[in-house]
């Protein structure tokens, strides 16, 4: 990968209730572009998130962010800049104004209402939204929500875990022209989880795909069109899974 | 009460095993053995505290509150076994708020300082805080296990362990301190507590009762708000480890 690497990943492993999860892990994320991970359940996709975002720390390897090492970093300052938005986007008791403004009430502010609407209407949602329950909203709109949520951080990295996999196809389409609307608006770098080949070619600049917690193939988009590894091209068949 | 009459109140244990047997409920063999356990555990405590009155000594006062401090954390340790260090931190609490309760009456005045005033009264605090004890270690360990995802969430957005667990910690200090709360309301109305029956029982004026009654009702408030935040503090920061990282999380890798 041509472009500077934001996210360095060095011989990572991380282990966890006797399973190595996590083998050797070796590659970068280039910033201002979206690379896709995929690879079947239990690739060890979700666990490089939680070490990117330093919910969790490897047994051994080494994590770069902008060069610098991810233990040098102040966890708070690290995860207001590395955005993770979950499959379940979780939602806290109360409005979806709370909801959203919850990154800044973490560091004891308010959100604007100018900014609150401005971010709803990046991810489609009416500032009509803003006093209703989150717990009311559909699936799609949760997931959108979830997204504002993250951005209000103005996060460098943003890092999205499956969060088309649950919706219908109005909203897997809506989810993915946001996703290339925050890229190209904020320059974010986006690292995206999903399950969707078609969804990886058609956004992605590179994809990883990872296999029982290694990386197995790494590159431009483009070559799952023709993966060189022949378990990559079982997958990309759809023979694994 | 001489200890002939005493034995005649065994009647009252005669009823339920004569009904059990009668029944077939299989409850004899447990209320036998609670029967003897009471006894001994009663009587025994009752030549201790004789004892103890007797010698007017501050060490006895001192080491049956020990005593009364391990038992309950012997007693409470158990619901907070996923609790790290939680020994410790019972041990901490219930020193805490027996020091604190008593630097007030002694302090103040309100009660003498004698065995006979601070070893019943430690009794109350301690077996109260370590019933407060258990609720509250009971539903925070609920709590914290059923709201992983927004511990999750929170740490995720960038707040600190202890904005990530706040919700869950409000919820059992409220959660385990209502019932005493509540139960004071009604108190008087639908039972006369124990410590003030007894007391009138024994020939004391009802309005003192009264009195020693409410001393010791407020002093239970205190006691059931005191440990449940105290344990609430002492036990939340266990959770999680030096780079905030929450340590119950599961792996649910996809």
């Amino acid at each position: 990968m041509s472009n500077q690497a934001i996210v360095e990943f060095k011989d990572v492993n991380y282990s966890a209730d006797g399973l190595h999860i996590l083998k050797n892990v070796t590659g970068s994320f280039p910033e201002g572009k979206i690379t896709t991970l995929v690879g079947p359940s239990g690739a060890g996709k979700s666990t490089l998130f939680k070490l990117c975002n330093a919910l969790k720390s490897p047994q051994s390897g080494e994590i770069l962010i902008k060069g610098k090492s991810i233990d040098n970093y102040d966890p708070v300052e690290l995860r207001r800049n590395v955005g993770i938005a979950l499959q379940s986007a979780t939602m806290i008791k109360g409005t979806v104004l709370e909801n959203l403004e919850l990154p800044l009430v973490l560091q004891g502010k308010n959100i604007e209402k100018g900014f609150a609407e401005e971010l709803l209407h990046d991810v489609g949602l009416s500032s009509e939204f803003l006093n209703r329950s989150a717990k009311e909203l559909s699936g799609g709109q949760r997931q959108k929500l979830s997204i504002a949520r993250t951005l209000v951080n103005y996060p460098k990295i943003l890092l999205l875990d499956e969060i088309t996999s649950s919706l219908d196809r109005v909203s897997q389409h809506d989810i993915e022209e946001l996703i290339v609307k925050i890229n190209k608006k904020y320059g974010t770098t986006i690292i995206w989880i999903t399950h969707n080949l078609k969804q990886a070619l058609e956004i992605g600049h590179y994809t990883w795909v990872m296999m029982n917690g290694e990386v197995i193939e790494t590159g431009e988009s483009s070559f799952l069109h023709s993966p060189k590894n022949e378990r990559v091209l079982q997958f990309v068949k759809g023979e694994l899974d | 009460m001489s200890y002939l009459t005493l034995s005649i109140t065994l009647i009252f244990v005669l009823i339920p095993l004569t009904l059990s047997k009668t029944l077939k409920l299989g409850l004899e063999k447990d209320t036998i053995i609670a029967t003897v356990r009471s006894i001994i555990q009663l009587l025994a405590v009752g030549y201790v505290l004789q004892y103890v009155f007797d010698a007017e000594h501050y060490i006895f006062i001192g080491l049956m509150i020990l005593l009364m401090i391990a038992a309950a954390t012997q007693n409470a340790r158990r619901k907070g076994a996923s609790i790290q260090g939680i020994t410790w931190k019972l041990i901490v609490t219930f020193i805490f708020i027996e020091v604190l309760t008593q630097c007030i009456l002694l302090g103040l005045n309100i009660t003498p300082p004698t065995a006979q005033y601070i070893i019943p009264i430690s009794g109350m605090v301690i077996g109260n805080s370590m019933v407060l004890g258990i609720l509250f270690l009971n539903r925070f360990t609920a709590e914290v296990e059923s709201h992983q995802d927004e511990t999750e969430l929170i740490l995720s957005l960038g707040g600190t362990p202890k904005q990530a667990i706040h919700s869950q910690l409000i919820a059992s200090i409220k959660a385990s301190t209502i019932p005493t709360i509540e139960s004071q309301k009604t108190i008087g109305l639908v039972q006369l507590p124990g410590m003030m029956s007894g007391q009138i029982i024994a020939g004391a004026d009802p309005v003192q009762a009264v009195q020693f009654q409410l001393l010791i009702l407020f002093i239970l408030l205190t006691t059931a708000v005191v440990t449940s935040i105290a344990l609430g503090f002492l036990s939340y920061p266990t959770l999680f480890n030096e780079r905030m990282q929450f340590l119950k999380w599961e792996d649910n890798d996809s």
